[in-house]
């Protein structure tokens, strides 16, 4: 429970800095402050637990059938990482309340910073990968406001976006890894993976799982090739810098590997690409670095050069190897965020981070140059400081490996050779800033910073003298534990002594200060030479191929998305013939077993009257009123068939619907041109009509093959349940109450909101109305038909008193909600055609939207009674009573659900055709009565 | 031989719609999908089998007609009015606010032609 709260501090942090607006910017950073000192706080009374070998985990269960648990765990290298994150996030909170200056938006800065910190917090403390991704990307989207911060400079948009897309890139391989790991572990969480190593890397898939994770943590930790975005992530203000870019976020890669580094590495797949990867990452960076004027460039390119270091510890196949990386990580972020905080004092006091203008600052800034002496000379691995101690392990190991075969030998000259640029880089950092003649054309003058600024940069530094000179005492068993944590057991013994005897380490350190030293004398040439190339920066490059890939992308979809609607139909239709077709060509014969139903010469003149009726609607479409009797004819034929095939729901269903379609149809051609203009170039008719009748084709033999062949249905047990389960005899309408009511209750949702869709889009419609129908004649200004008013006035009760009688018959016999509420809808209609809409309103004052928000209510609320039974959603009851004089009657809870069915189609269908002729009304020209 | 007359009903149905449907008017769409609901309709209705005079009402008869079938199609009649209904007021709405009745509402100038 401690680890949940410690996690949501910074969460906490980042909702006050927000609060906490209105207030002066030390309160600001004091009560921003407070949040990680609080973690600390409680993470502190954790630490002798931890660093005795004790693993402390708390979760519960989030998505378990996703295997998504939220889940935490903290053990030496959770521990090693949560202690820089927040210590170092404390440093650099007070950094940036000096850094930024009165224009930039502190609560802003603040409130990124700590959801960054969170992010990192939850990658550390993680205990699922899943979860841990999660905040793996929340650490690339909240760096990605981090760099954006000053947002109005084209530098910092565009490094933001460029390290967004490379790292959230790599974020999605790491995910299709960490799926992989998944699909092939049975899970995600951590302590049941790692100790399956042999199982991942036995089966075929783990050079994918390996390469999709590597992709991922080497895109975070700018891992050459995918290096260049964090030298454009520099515009970022300087405390994200020395917070996200050297100390925590890039780490998250190297985090990565050494987390799953008892899963995934011992392979000679694994040595290979990490070394080789982190051996390349080493000597660019470590060159690179060396030819910056930027002072921020240098120390990025210098970050990428000790990431690759690190990277290639975790690769090499010594023992110690892993200690040494971590190790270096604690060095690395003390040193190097300490040298960044003197970048941005440096920029903060002279205005310009450029080398070539900043010179001589020893004589303005003496505290701030001794500190950052010491720090660079961390940088270069120079004795008595921590850089130095790690370096040497780092070449101990490099001796030992083997990973290359017989060109093992190259590494430990490389490493060297990275080594000596390092040094001289370093030497350059001092020499030019701090010394090298007098400063060139700044806009202010260089003068120490605030007291309290230097402040996280004097702990910093105190740190790096005090790690160097009592490793053991300081980080001893801190190191033993993260050591344990990644190797999944005890590392072989191994001694921090700062002094291990003359031995060859010892000399490759020898080298390697001597020869940074001549390097950096001699360097006039070097450069002269570098400057040679003709580079385009990685920026533009980025940019450009960004630009391509967006125009390309834009044209290939306006290629396929040309805004034809006719032409998506014909796409997806050729894809549904292709997938209906498929299946039957492989289909030796249509005919199958079942028995036939005979001819019957009834059925053939109805079948016939259908083709003829259908075919009829196609070749007379251009005449609309005439195509619309066509296709009623159609649908009057298809009752028919259902009554012949013994569906007399389906009739009743079919014949209802039927009258309000016509209906609606004839109101639409009142709104509609009543003559089509154009007709279609015979080309485009002979392309549709070949893939019509393709598909009438397919669809015909489909239907005929399934008629004509035996399957397996589900139906015999709806049969043999429905009087006993449900209380009915209509098999069809308990299947709709009470087996699928789930599915009802859906249906007739959809219904619900389809009508109320309707009624929005019919509200302030544009008057576009004509005044005549399509041969000029004007509109009828006859009265209503008196004959048809006064037919359907007395029709009315009869026609509801039927529907009462179809729904309660409906659950033992044809009928039910559906059918009597389209009845209800139908006899209603039939009032509005007769005497008109302005007839029918004030004498029928009931609220259809209302009406089916009824319907649905009651649905739901009949299927919610069932909880009051500890009976699973919509379960049905029924029982049979005995009444005096009219005898024995059931009753069931699905009469009440179809009821809400009954009012919802009721309402549906009358709020559609109520609204539509209410518009026809309103434009026509108004109708008087002979007085 | 009934099974063989209603499947020759179904594809003819289902030719018709689909015709209609690539036409550029949406009074014509309108028509066509009415029709391939007919068709769609029919077709789920036969998934179980032709039965003549044979109900699925329990204790009529010895042999029921398929009732699953028939209760999917019960509902898809509703559904699909639904959606026929929220068509026919989109194409409304489409003419009243652009002007015509061409499916791509630019009165019949697309790369298509139009019917």
């Amino acid at each position: 429970m401690t680890l949940f709260w410690i996690l949501l501090m910074p969460l906490f942090g980042c909702l006050m800095a927000l609060a906490a607006r209105q207030w002066s910017r030390s309160y600001q950073a004091l009560v921003v402050a407070l949040f990680p000192a609080l973690a600390l706080a409680l993470l502190v009374p954790l630490i002798p637990d931890v660093l005795a070998g004790e693993v402390i985990r708390y979760g519960f269960a989030w998505l378990p059938l996703l295997g998504l648990n939220f889940s935490l765990q903290l053990d030496g290298l959770s521990l090693l990482f949560t202690l820089l994150i927040l210590g170092i996030g404390l440093l650099v909170i007070l950094y940036a309340r000096y850094y930024l200056s009165t224009r930039d938006s502190m609560p802003r800065f603040y409130a990124f910073l700590l959801l960054f910190m969170l992010a990192m917090l939850g990658i550390v403390l993680s205990g699922n990968l899943l979860q841990m991704w999660f905040f793996w990307e929340l650490t690339s989207i909240s760096s990605f406001l981090l760099i954006s911060y000053w947002s109005h400079q084209p530098d910092a948009r565009k490094g933001a976006r460029m390290a967004l897309t490379v790292t959230a890139a790599g974020g999605l391989a790491l995910l299709a890894g960490i799926l992989l790991i998944g699909q092939i572990l049975g899970s995600y969480e951590l302590s049941e993976i790692l100790p399956q190593t042999a199982k991942l890397q036995q089966h075929a898939a783990y050079p994918v799982v390996l390469l999709l994770v590597l992709l991922g943590a080497f895109t975070k930790s700018a891992q050459f090739p995918f290096h260049f975005w964090l030298p454009n992530a520099m515009a970022a203000p300087t405390p994200v810098s020395a917070y996200l870019h050297s100390a925590t976020m890039v780490k998250a890669g190297i985090f990565l590997l050494a987390r799953l580094y008892p899963l995934l590495s011992g392979t000679d797949l694994w040595f290979l690409t990490v070394t080789l990867t982190g051996l390349s990452t080493l000597l660019v960076g470590a060159y690179f670095a060396l030819f910056q004027h930027d002072i921020k460039g240098l120390l990025a390119y210098s970050t990428i050069s000790h990431l690759g270091l690190i990277t290639l510890l975790l690769g090499l196949d010594t023992d110690l190897a892993a200690v040494a990386a971590i190790f270096h990580i604690i060095n690395h972020a003390i040193f190097k965020a300490s040298l960044f905080m003197t970048a941005g004092i440096i920029d903060h006091e002279t205005g310009s981070r450029d080398m070539r203008k900043i010179n001589g600052l020893w004589g303005f800034m003496p505290v701030t140059a001794t500190l950052a002496m010491v720090a660079s000379a961390s940088m270069a691995g120079v004795p008595l400081l921590n850089g130095f101690l790690s370096k040497e392990m780092f070449f101990t190991q490099t001796i030992h490996q083997g990973v290359l075969g017989s060109l093992s030998w190259l590494i430990p000259v490389l490493a060297t050779v990275a080594a000596i640029f390092a040094v001289a880089y370093s030497a350059r950092f001092i020499h030019d800033v701090f010394f090298n003649g007098q400063p060139i054309g700044l806009t202010k003058t260089p003068h120490e910073p605030p007291r309290y600024m230097r402040v996280p940069m004097e702990i910093l530094v105190a740190l790096c003298v005090l790690v160097g000179v009592f490793p053991e005492l300081m980080i001893g068993s801190l190191l033993q534990q993260a050591a344990v944590a990644v190797l999944a057991a005890p590392p072989p013994a191994y001694s921090l002594a700062i002094w291990h005897g003359l031995n060859v380490p010892l000399l490759m350190s020898v080298v390697a200060l001597i020869g940074g030293i001549l390097l950096y004398i001699n360097r006039k040439a070097l450069f002269m030479f570098q400057a040679g190339f003709n580079e385009t920066k990685a920026i533009y490059r980025f940019e450009a191929f960004i630009q391509r890939l967006v125009r390309r992308c834009r044209n290939s979809i306006e290629q396929i998305e040309n805004g034809s609607f006719q032409r998506y139909i014909l796409l997806l239709l050729l894809a549904l013939l292709a997938l209906a077709g498929a299946p039957l060509l492989e289909l030796q014969q249509l005919r199958g077993q079942r028995a036939a139903l005979p001819f019957d010469g009834l059925v053939i003149v109805g079948a016939i009257l259908l083709i003829v009726a259908a075919v009829a609607t196609v070749m007379v479409v251009r005449q609309r009123l005439l195509a619309l009797v066509m296709i009623s004819v159609v649908g009057l034929m298809v009752s028919l068939a259902f009554v012949r095939f013994s569906a007399p729901d389906l009739a009743l269903t079919q014949l209802s619907v039927e009258v309000v379609t016509v209906v609606l149809l004839m109101l639409a051609l009142y709104f509609l041109p009543h003559k089509s203009v154009k007709q279609s170039s015979s080309g485009h008719l002979v392309r549709d009509f070949t893939l019509a009748s393709a598909i009438g084709v397919v669809v015909g033999s489909l239907a005929y093959a399934m008629m004509t062949n035996d399957s397996a249905s589900i139906s015999s047990y709806f049969l043999q349940n429905a009087k006993s389960g449900g209380g009915g005899t209509n098999v069809v309408n308990v299947i709709l109450v009470d087996f699928r009511g789930f599915d009802t209750l859906g249906e007739i949702t959809v219904l619900g909101i389809a009508a109320l869709g309707i009624l929005k889009l019919l509200t302030g419609i544009p008057r576009f109305m004509a005044s005549a129908d399509g041969e000029g004649r004007l509109w009828s200004k006859d009265r209503h038909p008196l004959l048809l008013a006064v037919i359907s006035q007395a029709l009315l009760p009869l026609a509801l008193i039927v529907s009462v009688y179809i729904f309660f018959r409906g659950h033992n016999l044809p009928g039910g909600g559906f059918v009597a509420g389209l009845i209800t809808a139908v006899a209603m209609i039939l009032q509005y055609v007769a005497k008109g809409v302005d007839w029918v309103k004030p004498r029928l004052k009931v609220e259809y939207s209302t009406l089916i928000a009824i319907g649905i209510l009651l649905a739901t609320v009949t299927g919610l009674a069932s909880w009051l039974f500890d009976r699973p959603f919509l379960t049905s009851w029924f029982d049979y009573f005995d009444v005096p004089l009219i005898g024995q009657i059931e009753l069931a809870s699905a009469i009440a659900f179809d009821l809400g069915v009954y009012f919802t189609v009721v309402g549906a269908s009358l709020l559609i055709l109520a609204n539509l002729g209410k518009i026809t009304t309103r434009y026509r020209p108004v109708h008087k009565e002979p007085s | 031989m009934m099974e063989l007359l209603m499947s020759i009903v179904i594809g003819v149905l289902t030719a018709c719609g689909v015709l209609m449907m690539l036409r550029a008017r949406t009074f014509a769409v309108m028509l066509g999908l009415t029709m391939l609901s007919y068709a769609v309709n029919l077709f789920i209705f036969v998934s179980g089998g032709l039965t003549a005079g044979k109900g699925a009402v329990l204790g009529r008869s010895d042999i029921y007609s398929d009732p699953l079938p028939q209760a999917l199609v019960l509902t898809a009649i509703v559904i699909g009015f639904a959606m026929t209904a929220f068509l026919v007021i989109l194409a409304i709405r489409a003419r009243a606010d652009l002007g015509n009745d061409h499916v791509d509402g630019n009165s019949g100038k697309s790369q298509e032609d139009s019917a």
